[in-house]
């Protein structure tokens, strides 16, 4: 039992959130000093950067982190737990919303910054931030509408017809999500007794399982709308092609990523024995969104929705280990999540500033870039095929991890889906490439805020042929999802 | 009361899931609403009814089961206040979608996802 004040030290957990929060209200309060706005900004996110970062170091070290606010003890308090998984996410989060920041600065225009775009920004990585940390499933839900908040300001933000569009769909669906989630989390709540996630793992062991399987359905059918997984994924290359590039990246690389989160703290680590009943119905969502993705990807002319599909193929590898959930690849999942999130954000970025310098011309009929701008499109080359997961680039390095996992279990059907998937965004991210890079040379447009492309683009490079980073933190994360047993005592219950 | 609040929670749902298969844009906020309304419900019966004492105890008493659950009432809480603001913002949404075009069928809002769309050449 927590009995003491929370030592000096744990406060850390919820810095980031806090300075978030504290951030986004100033700049509200601030809005109309854009120099303010532009730079205030970038501080606050350096600041989470630092704080993400402290905090992993910490949880790599020691295990869990954790702190309960108030004198409500856990089960019953609300716990703010950083775990190895949570914070490498929220430092991925981070880095990839330093780098939307950056862009913004050079290319968003100054009426957006005076309607509080980067209060939005911050709102929206405050909710990021608690949702990954916090130790409390309807604390999880309160931090995921925080998010959402942030998300639809984002979309809406610039007010024309085509936002509007990509706003409405986006938040209908996503708060019908939401209703759903909060539905299951009632109706768990009503069985298990418990919403705290260190309380859970010890209650639902006594729980019905039948039931418990049909409210973990439940549950995975509200995270897969967030995680955009294929039969519920409309929504996103509806909506995520409609704001500036920047909020793109931002929203397309973190939001999802967190629902997918969210799928696996609940499935793995806080009902394992729910999981073994309900993995045929991963295979089955991830080998129809693996293959679904790239295909719809392949059918597009639109730069930024065509990177939208296959997005959502990558959310297929990622939710693929939670068919098998062994220890090896539910590390390959969370190491993909991590790659897909700095992959993804990067191809949003570049899309964007090539989308600028084609637009006097059309897409349609863009050719030449290669001729004009070859470093920038190799860049770009490098993206899409880490994307599609070729050995030198990071992409490879979680999908081998995921086949090594799948290869133990010897489910032969997801190994094939996994390569089929990499096969299918390989083509499509070449076509892509070839049908605006190749050909003769003609008049660009200018190249604008490509400083954030550069950061995250050369962070996946680096981290491509140094991977040992990433593959550490994801095997530590996915083994604190399997053996929960630090987590549970790091909370201070029994474990 | 036990008995007939699940039946209530099942018919705001099934009244919301109808209202949002609606193809008016302003029909399908209805239907968000009255489907967060029944889940609000739905938490308060799953935190078990019971006689109206407040869970306020004097030191060094621990609970008996007579008095009622806090824990579900500071969720439902939450959650009007949550829903509650998505709901303005997404009526706001609504409203500016109507007057720059033609929300009041979905059918018609095709601007992020063009039905003519360019196919990719099959050669190159």
């Amino acid at each position: 039992m927590t009995e003491h004040a929370t030592p000096l030290a744990d406060w850390l957990v919820i810095v980031p959130v806090i300075a978030a929060l504290a951030g986004a209200a100033l700049l509200l309060a601030l809005r109309r000093f854009v120099w303010i706005q532009h730079y205030g900004c970038g501080v606050v996110l350096a600041g989470i950067l630092a704080g993400d970062w402290l905090l992993l170091q910490r949880v790599l070290g020691s295990g869990p982190v954790a702190m309960t606010m108030g004198k409500w003890l856990p089960p019953f308090g609300i716990s703010f737990v950083a775990d190895a998984m949570g914070a490498g996410f929220a430092l991925v989060a981070a880095l990839v919303a330093f780098g939307a920041w950056l862009s913004m600065l050079a290319t968003v225009p100054q009426a957006a910054v005076r309607r509080g775009l980067y209060s939005l920004v911050l709102l929206l990585m405050a909710g990021v931030n608690g949702a990954v940390l916090t130790g409390d499933l309807f604390n999880l839900y309160v931090w995921f509408e925080v998010m959402l908040v942030g998300a639809f300001g984002l979309i809406a933000l610039a007010g024309n017809p085509l936002q509007l569009d990509g706003a409405i769909k986006y938040g209908v669906i996503n708060l019908i999500g939401t209703a759903l989630f909060l539905l299951a989390l009632g109706l768990f709540y009503g069985l298990v007794g418990a919403l705290n996630m260190a309380g859970i793992i010890g209650a639902a062991r006594s729980a019905n399982p039948a039931v418990l399987s049909s409210i973990v359905l439940l549950l995975v059918f509200a995270l897969g709308l967030k995680a955009a997984v294929f039969p519920l994924g409309a929504w996103l290359p509806a909506s995520y092609h409609t704001p500036p590039a920047p909020i793109s990246a931002l929203v397309g690389a973190v939001v999802t990523k967190v629902g997918i989160y969210a799928l696996l703290r609940v499935v793995v680590m806080l009902l394992p024995d729910a999981s073994s009943t309900i993995a045929p119905v991963f295979t089955a969502l991830s080998v129809a969104t693996m293959i679904f993705g790239p295909l719809a990807a392949l059918s597009e002319t639109g730069l930024r929705r065509s990177t939208g599909f296959m997005l959502i193929g990558g959310v297929g590898v990622a939710i693929s280990c939670l068919a098998r959930p062994g220890e090896t690849a539910i590390s390959g999942g969370i190491a993909y999540m991590i790659q897909a999130a700095l992959g993804l954000s990067a191809l949003y970025l570049l899309t964007g500033v090539i989308e600028q310098m084609l637009a006097p011309r059309g897409p349609e009929s863009s050719r030449g870039l290669y001729t004009n701008r070859p470093v920038l499109s190799l860049l770009w080359l490098a993206m899409l095929l880490s994307m599609s997961g070729m050995p030198p680039f990071l992409g490879f390095w979680p999908k081998l991890l995921l086949l090594q996992g799948f290869l133990e279990a010897g489910d032969w059907l997801l190994v094939f889906a996994i390569l089929a998937n990499a096969l299918l965004t390989l083509i499509a991210g070449a076509r892509l490439w070839t049908r605006v890079a190749w050909g003769p040379s003609a008049p660009l447009g200018p190249v604008r805020g490509y400083g954030g492309a550069i950061l995250l683009a050369g962070t996946t490079l680096l981290l491509g042929v140094a991977p040992e980073l990433l593959i550490q933190v994801s095997r530590i994360a996915g083994a604190g999802l399997v053996q929960s047993g630090p987590y549970v005592a790091a909370v201070g219950l029994a474990p | 009361m036990q008995v007939g609040l699940p039946f209530l929670v099942g018919i705001l749902l099934a009244a919301g899931i109808y209202l949002l298969l609606s193809r008016a844009l302003i029909r399908m906020v209805l239907g968000v609403v009255l489907v967060s309304n029944g889940i609000i419900l739905l938490i308060f019966v799953a935190g078990r009814l019971t006689s109206s004492v407040p869970p306020i105890l004097p030191s060094g008493t621990s609970i008996s089961a007579a008095v009622a659950n806090p824990l579900s009432q500071a969720f439902i809480l939450t959650a009007i206040v949550i829903g509650f603001a998505l709901f303005a913002f997404l009526a706001v949404l609504v409203m500016r979608a109507y007057q720059s075009f033609d929300a009041d069928n979905s059918d018609h809002m095709r601007l992020s996802e063009p039905a003519g769309a360019p196919r990719p050449p099959l050669e190159y």
